[in-house]
């Protein structure tokens, strides 16, 4: 299989020297881009596997960039921004961004979030049973067992849980979920979702005050993982 | 001369109360003139206008100089009811009067001036203390890390084949270490700025208290080892409208406060629950307290207690107060009686029963 080629789009050249470093010890090919518009320019004549998009950039806003990349480019798009900027966040997933990471990140935690991001945009076929550690949800049979054992769930539950095995690994946002599960009328009623993920993680978790599965991203989502 | 800084009326009291005062004692005099002599009222009438010195501005000050000795001319210097002066000895007391007044309002003005100046080099001295204070114990919070990471990193490569992989761990832990301190730091001291500039505001959605809790705690994990943590999650405690990023802030600081400043093996209790208004967290340790005298000063900015042998920039406490005072909440702290420190937090909020949402 080819080596992924990864597109760095970020005006730190001590960040991108980083990020260069690790994604070539993990296999990945990786391209620089200081600006956005150079950024742009090398991922049209050479559309990159993944873009990992700084979003704070002198030239051109990373929303603006974000945009103008999604009028045409499909793979998977990770934003990196400072720390608490939970709108910034919100509002760049949902203009496309696949996921985001905050810096100062974590090494461990880049790699999840590209190798889970290429893996869904490279295995598009539907998949019929998702397997997460001790836990295996079915989606055709509609079933989910947790050590061989199945687990009874209501089916506002069982939504809940697909929607996150098929997301598996990507942070989905309150809104989005809300959306998804009880309709646009409900995108605000996030104490629904939280009755819904606090059952979900009683009936799944080994230990539902410390969740290894449904994470909670604050301000932003969850993560299933 | 402490009263001489009362500055307690506006400007237009100023020279009400101080013409006031000279009409008054001019229309005493006035009755009583036949007894004392004209001359004697204008002693009276300078007594006057040094009290108008000592209480109010050079200005209705000035003005009543002015104003008195026109009236001891018109009305007592004979001829009386004119503004004439019949003899030369009348017109020298007149002038004389004139410039004692004038004298006895510039020379109280310029005392104020000293003190005034005084006052704001005090100030100045003060604020330069705190401003040293501050860097020093930030230069030493923010330079520690850093020392730690250079040192680190250089004896790393200065020494590639000699140094043990076991000592060569402990410094790659020791610069980790160093960066997650110096990176809690730098959050610090930006949500201060934040505070500072008014950016903070709270952004209101449903948040399960208990799990903002729990995470707080496993974000406090590394520096856990020597503490332990009780907390009891209520089953029935429902959900709060609060900014739960601002809330977890709060929590966490709490809890690093308590880890930071207690003994080793000291328990830290935190518990949740609530009013029919408000939501109610209390972080309780088992520690040595504060000192009664220092509580008032614990959230104010880089105020760290004296005697502190713990590190620290004295920007978490304060971090809790303006960050609970954007939700319009309130943080006490109280030493309770077996010893140890109570904080309590107390936010106004909206709350929902988990069970009457979850029918579907």
């Amino acid at each position: 299989m080819n080596k992924a080629e990864i597109l760095i789009i970020d005006d730190e050249p001590q960040i991108r020297k980083l990020l260069q470093i690790i994604l070539e010890s993990n296999d990945y090919r990786a391209v620089q881009a200081s600006t956005g518009r150079e950024g742009q320019l090398k991922a049209a004549n050479h559309p990159p596997d993944l873009i990992i998009l700084d979003i704070g950039l002198p030239d051109k806003s990373g929303h603006e960039i974000l945009k103008d990349l999604r009028e045409w480019f499909n793979h998977p798009i990770i934003i990196l921004t400072v720390q608490d900027n939970e709108a910034d966040i919100v509002s760049a997933l949902d203009s496309g961004a696949t996921d985001y990471l905050t810096k100062p990140f974590r090494t461990g935690e880049l790699l999840a979030r590209i190798r889970s991001a290429i893996r869904r945009s490279q295995n598009t076929e539907n998949k019929a049973t998702v397997t997460c550690g001790e836990l295996e949800i079915d989606l055709v049979a509609r079933q989910v067992k947790r050590k061989g054992e199945p687990i009874k769930l209501t089916s506002t539950e069982y939504n809940l849980l697909a929607l996150f095995a098929k997301n598996e690994g990507k942070v989905l946002t309150h809104q989005y979920i809300l959306k998804e599960i009880w309709g646009y009328s409900y995108q605000t009623e996030t104490q629904y979702l939280r009755v819904f993920v606090g059952n979900l993680r009683k009936k799944l978790e080994e230990n539902p005050n410390n969740p290894k599965h449904i994470i909670t991203e604050s301000g932003v989502g969850y993560r299933f993982e | 001369m402490e009263f001489l800084r009362t500055r307690k009326y506006s400007k237009r009291n100023q020279y009400l109360l101080s013409a006031l005062l000279i009409i008054a004692t001019a229309a005493l005099c006035f009755f009583s003139v036949d007894f004392i002599g004209y001359r004697a009222v204008a002693l009276i009438l300078l007594v006057a206008v040094s009290l108008n010195a000592i209480l109010f501005d050079i200005f209705p000050v000035l003005l009543s100089a002015l104003v008195s000795a026109l009236i001891w001319n018109f009305f007592f210097i004979p001829p009386t009811l004119t503004f004439s002066i019949s003899t030369p000895e009348d017109g020298l007391m007149f002038l004389m009067y004139f410039v004692i007044a004038s004298i006895n309002a510039v020379l109280t003005y310029k005392i104020r001036e000293v003190e005034l100046k005084e006052r704001e080099e005090q100030e100045k001295a003060k604020s330069i203390k705190l401003y040293n204070t501050l860097l020093n114990s930030l230069s030493h919070e923010l330079r520690t890390p850093i020392s730690t990471i250079i040192g680190a990193i250089d004896t790393i490569k200065d020494n590639q084949t000699k140094i043990s992989d076991n000592n060569r761990d402990e410094l790659y832990s020791e610069i980790e270490i160093a960066s997650y301190r110096l990176n809690r730091q730098v959050e610090n001291l930006l949500s201060m700025s934040r505070l500072e500039a008014g950016f903070i505001q709270a952004k209101k959605d449903w948040c399960d208290l208990n799990e903002l809790i729990f995470s707080a705690i496993k974000d406090n994990k590394g520096d856990l080892s020597l503490h332990k943590i009780e907390f009891h999650p209520l089953d029935n405690l429902p959900f709060f409208r609060l900014d739960g990023g601002l809330t977890e802030q709060i929590i966490h600081n709490l809890i690093h406060n308590a880890i930071q400043h207690t003994p080793e093996n000291c328990v830290i209790k935190i518990e949740a629950r609530h009013s029919d208004t408000h939501c109610i967290i209390t972080i309780t340790d088992d520690g040595p307290g504060f000192p009664a005298s220092e509580i008032e000063l614990v959230f104010d900015k880089f105020y760290r207690l004296n005697n502190t042998s713990t590190g620290g920039t004295g920007l978490g406490l304060s971090i809790v107060k303006g960050f609970t005072e954007a939700m319009n909440g309130t943080v006490y702290l109280e030493n309770v009686a077996k010893g140890g420190a109570k904080f309590t937090i107390e936010i106004p909020c909206e709350h929902a029963q988990k069970t009457s949402l979850e029918n579907e």
